[in-house]
């Protein structure tokens, strides 16, 4: 490498732009709260899962039991009203809420936790595994994934949210494996890799203390994406009426509503509140990332 | 202490792995304790490809590469490569890049102290990194605790040999390990590697400088395409190069005191030669080593 | 005397960081006089990049702060990114040292030179036979035109490079560290060719930038050698080689090896310490805290001064 090269290291060294360590935690830290979208998306993220985890604290029945009058709009006891069965709405969005982040958790978590090993190992091992590896990824890549989750939905008697949450997480994983291969295979060549092996690391401590660290903030932003996908998938589902058979969601609470009518009956408390609890989920996840992906990546910071 | 017989590194390269590249093609050399052995080449000599070989960080394709003795390709399992790393230590040539970013500099010594000195003491460990920075000239103070990016390429540099220097080797591969320095800075390096050999240590220091081969090494073998070129005492390869070769690489170094057009007019003068090889005996344009005098061979393979 | 073909003064370019200015280059002043190489030499943040990049394009970051820098008597506006756009290619140009990898891998070399130059508003095929017959001076055929950038070798890339940012015959070329990354044959012969351009007169006159002092003396005329954003010590290439008078010129030479010297023969020793930081750098002369023989004056900063006839020096300790 050259003299200028060194300059301009030194340069991004003196401007601390690229630096390193310490520093760059810190300005990481210092964009994060500065930055607008990330806030904002956060903000929103946080305050459904709050009412999600804290809200069914306080209603005493069963989210789904008939409680109340039939058809009422909100007002009264009933915050959002009731459906024409006379069921809580705000306590079926409530619970709808955990619910859905649930499946969002196991579905994002599975697919990261597999793409990430699939993808650590191929990148890192090379060679057969690597090909072998890639072939499986390439194949669950090109299933159709949809049609996979609605004929194993349908074959299924007794489904619950768990069970949906692994089936989204176990299609979704092979582009996270590739991104993590391709960044794995171009850190596992520079010589920092070489001199932990020098240093007689074994092959998965290299992998999860030298390399991975050096990617976590992609890793963390991946996980985010999968999670909002896994939440939309799951919503898709239980919309067409695949979803969990028992229990609540957002996606079942509008998949209810489409089926008794409230559309046409003029019932917008019932199908307004979780389609827009989950375009709020899932828009904020991506506004947050992209807030992520500026406060990460400096060449897309606002001096 | 280090043999290398007939090795030779072939990549497969192209759709299907249809053709071969040979990086390495039957290279011999030896290096003894307290001896710096230089391996000088252009890009393409493959003479970092035998440094990543002798580090066990690529295999090589075939002939046999033994330390102390032992074929390295037979050291299996973790715990003898292990064994292996605690003898044979390597430097490359980018400082920067041989620390992780995200972490302090001086993690690269805790990594020796969890691997092979898990039950010395904090304290006694501490001692032998301060003594180990002191011997390659470094204040601890100054850059224990540092980021990469606060320190410079010297500093970054030394940091490594002493990690080197903290398990008890026999040998260190120094690939390039000066060419990002500063001028003012590369000598105190090198000048570090002569201290270290007079210790006992064997060096394979691997350049494309011809000059700085020159200045640190006992012997130098040039490298071109993956093969010997020419092997021989430095004094006698680089006074009275054999190899026409090594003698057109040598004008066209750029020397301080010596111009080009003086450089030319000297090997217009003495001519470029034939390789005495070939007419000592080997085969016109395509042997292997031919020993010219003790510890001086040429190799030509201009014909091939 | 010859006529000055580029003059410099007082060029000062920082660059703005959150943590303040880095003060690059710091007061420099120096002419060009016509069918002048002039080899600008330093080590890693001596300045000797942002002078180059300053004479012809700065990035966002940089910022010039005084001075000012004349071409053949006109005034050249550094800092002015549209300004400058007619001067490039036509009165200034660079090579820089990464050439060709910066540029797309999937256009043929031929078609790549063709937009560039129409893009310069340029009638490409007025200058296309100049182009070949460049290009065969340089050793290159006609059908490197047809070739993908990754079928070259560096050598014949960066030969490409040269004559495509000589073609309209500028006044000042600027080559940026181009053989640091070239083996030594393809060293020698790329440097060789450009000191070639200037005697054919393709160029009137060139900065060599490098850290490679042997290189550079074999092809320059002058040599100005660099230290912390400020120039220490220019004059002839003999001069600066042979009898340099500046102690951090002395001390750098002294410091390389050379085919010929040895280890066990002759022990060449570096420079104690380190450049300083150029975010704050110490008042007076930067090279004091590693100069042997630095006094007290020395807390003042030295002028750049004609020592000699045609050797100028900052530094107390040289008289003049």
């Amino acid at each position: 490498m050259s003299d200028s090269a060194i300059e301009a290291k030194a340069a991004q060294a003196e401007t601390g732009v690229s630096g390193a360590g310490g520093v760059r935690w810190r300005d990481t830290a210092h964009f994060a709260v500065r930055n607008p979208k990330l806030l904002i998306g956060a903000g929103v993220v946080l305050a459904l899962l709050a009412t999600g985890l804290v809200g069914p604290l306080f209603i005493d029945n069963p989210p789904n039991a008939y409680v109340g009058p039939k058809s009422a709009p909100p007002g009264g006891g009933y915050p959002l009203g009731t459906t024409s069965f006379g069921q809580d709405v705000w306590a079926q969005f409530v619970f709808g809420l955990r619910a859905t982040f649930l499946v969002g958790l196991v579905g994002g978590g599975i697919a990261a936790a597999v793409g990430m090993v699939v993808g650590f190992t191929a990148g890192y091992r090379g060679g057969l595994v690597d090909e072998v590896l890639n072939m499986i990824t390439n194949i669950v890549l090109v299933l159709p994934a949809l049609v996979v989750l609605i004929i194993a939905a349908a074959y299924l008697e007794a489904r619950g949210i768990w069970l949906q949450g692994c089936f989204i997480g176990l299609t979704s994983w092979p582009w996270v494996a590739r991104a993590v291969r391709a960044q794995t295979l171009s850190l596992a060549t520079r010589d920092f890799v070489d001199l932990a092996r020098m240093s007689g690391r074994r092959a998965y401590k290299i992998v999860f203390r030298e390399i991975a660290p050096n990617m976590s903030s992609y890793l963390f932003m991946t996980f985010i994406l999968l999670f909002g996908g896994a939440i939309l998938i799951a919503a898709g589902l239980d919309f067409i009426g695949l979803g969990p058979t028992r229990g609540v969601s957002l996606g079942l609470m509008m998949h209810s509503a489409v089926s008794w009518s409230a559309l046409s009956g003029g019932m917008w408390w019932w199908f307004v509140p979780p389609g827009l609890g989950i375009t709020a989920i899932v828009g904020s996840l991506y506004i947050m990332n992209v807030g992520l992906d500026e406060v990460f990546n400096p060449r897309l910071r606002e001096l | 202490m280090l043999d290398l017989r007939q090795v030779s590194k072939t990549y497969r390269v192209g759709a299907f792995g249809g053709r071969r590249l040979h990086a390495v093609r039957g290279v011999d050399f030896s290096v003894r304790p307290g001896e710096v052995v230089s391996l000088i080449g252009e890009s393409g000599s493959g003479k970092s490809t035998i440094g990543k070989m002798v580090l066990r960080l690529i295999s090589a394709s075939s002939g046999t590469i033994a330390f102390e003795g032992a074929d390295i390709a037979g050291l299996r399992g973790h715990a003898r490569t292990k064994e292996y790393y605690s003898r044979v230590q390597g430097v490359f040539q980018d400082p920067f890049s041989c620390f992780n970013p995200i972490f302090p500099a001086d993690r690269v010594f805790e990594l020796v102290r969890a691997e092979y000195a898990g039950a010395v003491s904090q304290a006694h460990w501490r001692a032998r990194v301060e003594d180990a920075l002191t011997t390659v000239g470094l204040d601890p103070a100054q850059v224990l605790g540092k980021f990469p990016h606060q320190l410079s390429g010297g500093q970054l540099q030394r940091l490594l040999i002493a990690r080197a220097l903290l398990l008890d080797i026999r040998m260190l591969v120094a690939d390039e390990i000066i060419s990002m320095l500063d001028a003012s800075t590369r000598i105190d390096v090198l000048n570090l590697l002569g201290d270290l050999k007079a210790r006992g240590l064997g060096i394979l220091f691997i350049t494309h400088d011809l000059s700085l081969g020159n200045y640190i090494s006992d012997t130098a073998v040039i490298l071109r395409r993956g093969r010997v070129v020419e092997r021989g005492a430095t004094s006698a390869a680089f006074s009275a190069p054999a190899h026409p070769y090594t003698r057109r690489l040598l004008a066209s170094v750029p020397q301080l005191h010596t111009s080009w057009q003086q450089a030319d007019a000297r090997l217009a003068q003495e001519g470029e030669g034939e390789c005495p090889g070939c007419a000592a005996g080997g085969r016109p344009g395509e042997h292997g080593p031919v020993d010219l005098a003790d510890d001086h061979a040429v190799g030509c393979y201009t014909a091939a | 005397m010859r006529r000055v073909s580029l003059d410099v003064t007082d060029l000062a370019v920082y660059y703005r960081t959150l943590r303040g200015d880095v003060r690059a280059l710091d007061g420099v002043s120096f002419s060009l006089a016509d069918g002048e190489i002039m080899g600008l030499a330093g080590e890693s943040g001596s300045g000797k990049s942002t002078l180059a990049k300053s004479l012809i394009r700065m990035d966002g970051r940089m910022r010039r702060i005084r001075g000012r820098v004349e071409l053949d008597g006109t005034e050249l506006p550094v800092d002015d990114q549209r300004a400058m756009v007619p001067f490039r290619f036509h009165e200034v140009s660079l090579i820089p040292q990464y050439a060709m990898s910066a540029l797309n891998p999937t256009r043929r070399i031929g078609r790549m030179i063709r937009e560039l130059i129409r893009s310069r508003g340029i009638d490409y095929t007025a200058v296309h036979p100049e182009l070949l017959r460049r290009l065969e001076l340089v050793g290159l055929d006609a059908q490197v035109l047809d070739r993908f950038p990754i079928e070259l070798s560096g050598g014949m890339k960066q030969r490409v490079v040269m004559v495509l940012s000589t073609l309209l015959d500028p006044s000042l070329l600027i080559a940026d560290e181009v053989t640091s990354a070239l083996d030594v044959t393809t060293q020698r012969s790329v440097a060789e060719a450009l000191a070639g351009f200037r005697d054919r007169g393709f160029i009137t006159s060139m900065i060599f930038v490098t850290h490679d002092l042997a290189l550079v003396h074999q092809i320059a005329d002058t040599i100005m050698v660099m230290y912390a954003g400020r120039p220490a010590e220019k004059a002839s290439s003999r001069t600066v080689i042979e009898a340099p008078r500046h102690p951090y010129t002395r001390m750098l030479l002294s410091s390389l090896p050379e085919v010929g010297v040895t280890f066990s023969g002759k022990r060449l020793e570096g420079i104690p310490g380190q450049p300083p930081g150029l975010l704050d750098p110490p008042e007076g002369c930067r090279f004091r805290d590693r100069c042997p023989l630095a006094f007290a004056k020395c807390a003042e900063e030295p002028p750049f001064t004609e020592v000699a006839p045609g050797h100028w020096a900052a530094c107390w300790k040289v008289e003049g």
